[in-house]
């Protein structure tokens, strides 16, 4: 095993793992701040890189669409897009889903319009957290690129055979240049193995039926079983992790603590953002203050008792959301893990605050105001707002 | 040209006791088809009458591999099947010949599905588009598309105090389609079958995207007997309303030329949608639809060179 250090963008780091896997086909369009990702990928099939048949379609459901008929066809499968690429693939979502292909994703996190804006945030894959996929997380280039090579194993494990998307922020990891170990082809290969069909439409001798029309006698049944499914995912998701540890030495699992068991308070927050409030906790450590951070990686299937289990010793908790669920109590990581905590006798207090939509801004200053609000609640015993707008012109 | 003989005794694909209507003339077209390949097929289906009435689970009366995804995708989903297979054949983990085929209706084609359709077409995957034109949305319940002729009754376009049926023209898709430059483009009907079936052969031995358009009535929607869907089918060629003719390599061919060209009533009056049309203070309207008739004719005429 060798492994090459580069310094690279998070696109460039995806399509660096697209290329390793080398996938049958992909069918992908282009969207800002996605692009770079597939116009990398496509310089690999034009150089003869990857076995890959590239399909440029001409919109994202098309994209998806394809995909869906390919992955039937019987092999892997890849397409990437963000926001309203990701929106105009929502009808199509579902329907991989609940034929169980397991298509893998990238995500560029991106604002969805409208107003039309390029920059980040979650409200994209949020939208879609209910489409029956799994969704994984990550907060930089390297997560990025580890994510991507777990998610083949994961979607293509024959418990699971589910899609799986993997999601980084637009431009903050996207186009943000960072450090980024690379593993070899030869480990990566054989650590995802050959693609194992399951009941493939080509199988011209075994003919099957996708897609047919199923009423209210079976729907139903069907619909729990993909409930089941999705929740299955969770321990080999670990076992994934696990073995991916022993190729890279790097650990992952359903969420990261940071410096969390110790503490008083924590914020939980997702991706890139999580980089920044882990500066800020170690800056604030150093002062003798005992705050912690949890960074959720996998938001579907949701850990709700492990994440709650987690939270459960602490005095406060700020749950930071880069996207709002309109009409909602609050954003979509605060309901659940509010919920999940009921489990628990004791519930930390806990608010949640809104941030970083459009891609603006959340810097150091930002989350220490964050863990000194959180100490007054502990001192007060009194949350003054339950939902937050950080950062807004009010 | 296929031999009654042979067809007869070739297995067939779509297996009796689907639920489609008794005359619908879309299971007849998807027959004669399908008959005309001689590898194995797999078949995608747009979300339609053709797909709902065949394969209700856990039922199937598809003998071939049937994939459905959704309405308006069924060309970027058999492109997405057909690229699979091209890359597996390239990798040498497939070697069989298989061919692709998929079918929508108007809805699915003329309308919602155009773009998929469009983007399909201009890639050049190598497979077969059928559109089973039943001039409206006839799984929903008759309401209008951009296949719907111009007077027709509809559930969207109702005979009212004011407006007579549907005021526009339908739209000319086998040229739109022949525009995209694919290797061949025609049009048929099940009146026609060896007709049919020829297209349909070359169709799937053409390499390259082909498509087809296959006037596929309904009685429900049209409003007539079950058992006139041939004798009505041979009307729409007989009076220029559906012309017989295709497009292989740019080039235009009439395939059928009626000895003497009826009147578009003839095409009308067993047909209840057309029902409001056929009274004297609507004359002027036939007279304009048999007038666009017979300018597309001539202009079909001169693209294939016989005038």
């Amino acid at each position: 095993m060798s492994i090459k250090t580069a310094a690279v963008t998070g696109n460039e780091a995806a399509s660096y793992a697209l290329r390793q896997i080398n996938p049958d086909v992909v069918a992908a369009y282009p969207i800002t701040p996605q692009t770079e990702l597939v116009q990398s990928f496509s310089e690999y099939v034009a150089d003869g890189l990857v076995d890959t048949e590239l399909i440029t379609v001409e919109s994202e459901h098309s994209a998806m669409s394809a995909c869906v008929g390919a992955a039937a066809a019987g092999g892997r499968v890849m397409t990437a897009t963000s926001a309203n690429g990701l929106a105009l693939m929502f009808e199509i979502l579902f329907i991989a889903a609940s034929n169980k292909l397991p298509i893998v994703m990238p995500v560029v996190n991106r604002a969805l319009s409208g107003p039309i804006n390029i920059h980040c945030d979650h409200g994209d894959t949020m939208a879609a957290r209910d489409a029956g996929w799994i969704q994984i997380y990550s907060e930089n280039a390297q997560e990025v690129y580890d994510n991507l090579i777990q998610a083949i194993r994961i979607a293509e494990n024959m418990k699971v055979r589910l899609p799986v998307m993997v999601m980084f922020d637009g431009f903050i990891i996207s186009h943000g240049i960072e450090r980024v170990d690379y593993l070899d082809d030869a480990t990566v290969r054989n650590f995802i193995g050959t693609y194992q069909p399951n009941h493939p439409l080509l199988d011209i001798d075994k003919p099957l039926t996708f897609g047919p029309l199923d009423l209210y006698d079976y729907y139903f049944e069907h619909k729990r079983q993909q409930a089941e499914d999705i929740k299955n995912s969770k321990p080999i998701i670990l076992d994934v992790a696990r073995e991916f540890k022993e190729i890279s030495a790097r650990e992952y699992g359903l969420f990261e603590s940071y410096h969390l068991d110790d503490a008083e308070t924590a914020i939980v927050v997702l991706s890139s953002a999580a980089g920044t409030a882990k500066a800020v906790v170690d800056e604030l450590r150093d002062r003798g203050r005992k705050v912690g951070l949890l960074k959720p990686r996998v938001f579907r299937p949701f850990p709700y008792i492990e994440i709650a289990q987690a939270l459960s010793h602490l005095k406060a908790i700020a749950i930071l959301d880069r996207s709002v669920s309109f009409g909602s109590f609050g954003g979509p990581l605060f309901t659940e893990i509010r919920s999940a905590m009921v489990e628990f006798k004791k519930i930390p207090e806990n608010f949640n605050i809104i941030f970083g939509l459009g891609g603006r801004d959340i810097n150091e200053q930002d989350i220490t105001g964050i863990y000194n609000q959180l100490d007054e609640v502990v001192k007060s015993g009194k949350v003054k707002e339950r939902v937050q707008y950080l950062g807004v012109r009010d | 040209m296929a031999k009654l003989k042979d067809l007869v005794n070739k297995p067939e694909i779509l297996s009796p006791g689907h639920r489609l209507c008794a005359g619908c003339g879309a299971s007849i077209a998807v027959r004669q088809i399908l008959s005309a390949s001689d590898d194995p097929v797999v078949v995608a289906c747009a979300t339609g009458c053709l797909e709902v009435a065949t394969t209700i689970y856990p039922y199937t009366s598809w003998r071939s591999p049937f994939i459905h995804n959704a309405f308006e995708n069924v060309a970027a989903t058999i492109s997405g099947v057909e690229t699979m297979y091209q890359s597996l054949k390239k990798q040498g983990k497939i070697d069989k010949e298989i061919k692709f085929i998929a079918f929508g209706g108007d809805g699915g084609t003329y309308d919602i599905g155009l773009q998929s359709l469009s983007g399909a077409l201009e890639r050049g995957h190598n497979f077969v588009y059928v559109c089973y034109d039943n001039e409206a949305y006839m799984n929903t319940g008759i309401q209008r598309s951009s296949a719907t002729p111009r007077g027709a009754w509809t559930t969207t376009t109702p005979v009212g105090e004011v407006i007579p049926g549907k005021t526009q023209y339908r739209k000319d898709l086998t040229r739109i389609i022949a525009a995209h430059n694919i290797p061949y483009a025609a049009q048929a009907s099940i009146w026609r079958w060896s007709d049919l079936i020829d297209k349909a052969h070359k169709a799937f031995y053409t390499k390259g995207p082909a498509f087809l358009n296959v006037l596929s009535l309904c009685h429900r929607g049209w409003r007539f007997l079950l058992e006139d869907t041939i004798k009505i089918s041979k009307l729409a060629v007989q009076t220029n309303f559906w012309p017989l003719y295709e497009v292989e390599n740019g080039k235009y061919k009439l395939n059928y030329k009626p000895k003497e060209r009826l009147p578009i009533t003839e095409w009308m009056k067993p047909q209840g949608r057309y029902k409001h049309l056929l009274t004297p203070e609507n004359e002027s309207i036939v007279e304009e639809i048999q007038q666009e008739i017979d300018n597309n004719w001539e202009r079909l005429l001169v693209l294939s060179g016989e005038k």
